[in-house]
């Protein structure tokens, strides 16, 4: 277990140095750096002094190494559009969004697993039809219009939750809902397919041969084989969520780092943008860090070679 | 031999399917005393695996099961509910399979799995059960048997793995064993490994033994009797020596014409086969159904055949012809 640990901690600095890599090179993308920054009426000695302060002017490797040396120690350069550090900026707005994303998870992966087998247990059933009714429907609606609707319901019609702000839970009921809709199908129907194949599986014939009760050849003997995927696609989905919350974010108004990531690419406020990526992006690693250690503490064929 | 462990009467399944009701095993009878071996022999899709799922009541959800009577231990198992019989199940009566490379759980311990299987039905303390768990699979021959328990299945090779699958069938102690086709997917030198290690633990338990498998070379070892099986119907049964001496049904010697006998089939002399292939089992049959293959087939194989007692005692097969070969009508009685 350790030897794998390590294994897949350093893949994960490997993947962590190339996004690095990448979201310094985002700065560059648009062109020269200091001509946007200098704008329309800048000069040529103008930009040439941008060049300069900012250090455009040193060879690139050096500068992504300077820029690496400041990023791990928080440093992550200064906003173009607010006059904070992006740093700042981007840890500010990330409790919101982090509690968003976790909330939606485990929303959607409380919904999805148990319909998830019990759709298994009885394919075609009434329950197999409406777990697939309402995957249908969560990849179907759009979940801003679905969040509009929520409002109108819940806010409008009948006031029993706030529309919009972030100070207390009651203000992430519903985009906890809508986030978490939108990730449910995927996971149950991965549960639903794992569940159906491990059930044909020969091991659980054996577990009822040695007279199991039906219980425990369900949690015990087929969930830890099926439940192994819908791991990984649930890592995914929820670093996915934490990027992919600005619609939710923008509609409830959450000001969480998906909506700060929209204003700062709206404002082409180009550090923000490659501060949040950069957070992002190694959440993002972490998660799937994370998911490979309970996959493999869920399969022994994955850490005893 | 001892006392009666089961007797099935009369045993049917039925799948029905899009295109028609599949009659996998058609109203077979037989029984094992305790002590016992019987051989199920049949080429595939004989309905030999699916007629022992049906006695654990392991049949997949769409089969209908049907029988007169179904009797372990003089108990009635034919219409318990589900947990009665999962209280039977592993505990009087267990089962072998045919693939050990995936019978047993990858994401638990040999240990777990075999502790577990005790505990549903004692009430031990896990010590006890560990202590069970490594005098059994030291009797199955694995060595370093209480290390092995903190192992999981992909760690054993597929000989090791069908050894743990018979210890763990024998934690609680059971009557009966029902082996399906144990060593078809294991290397030839393990088969016969496998095969005495189970001739040997009947008798050590006193179990009865129910092994399924289309290896007469098997079968000629370790059989006390010998019931043959085509298309879903049992075609002879008797002793094992009865069936090798004097085989009354001509699908019975066909089958035994197909093994080389060391000494008497000559070098380059062709091996016999049985030309044709099995009938579809699907919707109703009637006749005789070996009747297409047989190489004595007469008019009259297009009625059912009556069981007949074959040249032993105790020798039973379903055919037209007596057991000297006579057409029916020259003997005396019909």
């Amino acid at each position: 277990m350790l030897v794998y640990s390590l294994k897949r901690l350093a893949l994960a600095l490997v993947v962590a140095v190339t996004v690095s890599i990448i979201s310094f090179g985002l700065l560059y993308l648009s062109g020269d750096p200091a001509i946007a920054m200098g704008g329309e009426s800048a000069t040529a000695e103008d930009i040439q002094a941008i060049r300069v302060f900012y250090g455009f002017d040193r060879p690139l490797v050096v500068q992504y190494l300077d820029w690496v040396a400041r990023a791990l120690h928080g440093d992550l350069g200064k906003s173009y559009y607010f006059d904070a550090s992006v740093f700042d900026l981007v840890f500010q707005r990330l409790p919101v969004t982090l509690t968003l994303g976790l909330s939606a998870i485990l929303f959607a992966i409380a919904l999805a697993v148990p319909l998830g087998i019990a759709a298994a247990v009885r394919p075609n059933s009434l329950i197999d039809r409406l777990a697939l009714l309402i995957s249908v429907m969560g990849q179907a609606l759009p979940s801003f219009w679905f969040a509009l609707m929520l409002i109108v319901l819940l806010s409008v019609t009948y006031p029993l939750l706030p529309p919009s702000g972030s100070e207390t839970w009651a203000h992430f009921v519903m985009p906890t809902v809508v986030l978490g809709y939108y990730a449910t199908p995927a996971i149950m129907r991965l549960t639903r397919a794992g569940m159906l194949e491990v059930l044909t599986s020969d091991y659980i014939r054996t577990a009822r041969a040695k007279g199991l009760r039906p219980p425990v050849v369900l949690a015990k003997h087929a969930l830890r084989n099926a439940v192994i995927p819908v791991v990984s696609l649930a890592a995914v989905q929820f670093g996915f969520m934490l990027g992919g919350s600005i619609v939710v974010e923008s509609v409830f108004a959450l000001h969480g780092a998906g909506f700060l990531a929209w204003e700062s690419i709206s404002r082409n406020d180009l550090p923000t943008v490659q501060g949040l990526i950069l957070v992002f992006s190694l959440i993002y690693i972490t998660l799937t860090f994370l998911s490979d250690l309970v996959n493999a503490w869920l399969d022994p064929r994955i850490r005893i070679g | 031999m001892g006392e009666r462990i089961l007797e099935v009467e009369n045993l049917t399944v039925d799948i029905p399917l899009a295109v028609g009701t599949l009659h996998p095993v058609q109203g077979i009878s037989f029984h094992v005393d305790r002590g016992e071996t019987l051989c199920i022999v049949g080429e595939s899709g004989c309905g030999k695996s699916l007629a022992s799922l049906a006695i654990m009541d392991l049949l997949p959800k769409r089969a209908v099961r049907r029988a007169d009577r179904l009797v372990l231990d003089g108990k009635d198992i034919l219409n318990l509910p589900e947990s009665r019989m999962c209280d039977i199940r592993g505990n009087t009566m267990g089962m072998i399979f045919q693939e050990p490379m995936t019978s047993l759980n990858p994401v638990y311990t040999i240990g777990n799995q075999m502790i577990e299987t005790l505990r549903r039905h004692r009430r031990v303390s896990v010590e006890d059960a560990r202590d069970r768990a490594i005098s059994l699979l030291e009797k199955v021959g694995i060595s370093a048997a209480a290390s092995r328990l903190g192992q999981y299945p992909h760690q054993l090779s597929g000989g090791l793995r069908q050894r743990v699958m018979i210890a763990m069938m024998l934690m609680c102690g059971p009557d009966l064993i029902i082996a399906d086709e144990p060593t078809t997917a294991l290397d030839v030198t393990i088969q016969a490994q496998i095969l005495l290690l189970l001739a040997e633990l009947q008798r050590e338990f006193n179990m009865g033994l129910i092994l399924i498998t289309h290896d007469l070379g098997v079968v000629a070892r370790i059989a006390d009797r010998v019931a043959v099986m085509y298309a879903g119907q049992m075609v002879e049964q008797g002793s094992a020596a009865s069936i090798f001496t004097h085989p009354a049904h001509p699908y019975t010697r066909g089958l035994l014409d197909c093994i080389p006998i060391p000494g008497k089939t000559r070098r380059g002399q062709p091996l016999g086969s049985i030309p044709g292939i099995v009938p579809s089992l699907i919707g109703t049959v009637t006749g005789c159904r070996f009747a297409a293959r047989c190489p004595r087939v007469l008019d009259v194989c297009a009625t059912d055949p009556p069981f007949r007692d074959g040249p032993a005692p105790g020798q039973a097969y379903r055919c037209h012809l007596d057991s000297t070969g006579s057409e029916p009508g020259a003997g005396a009685t019909p």
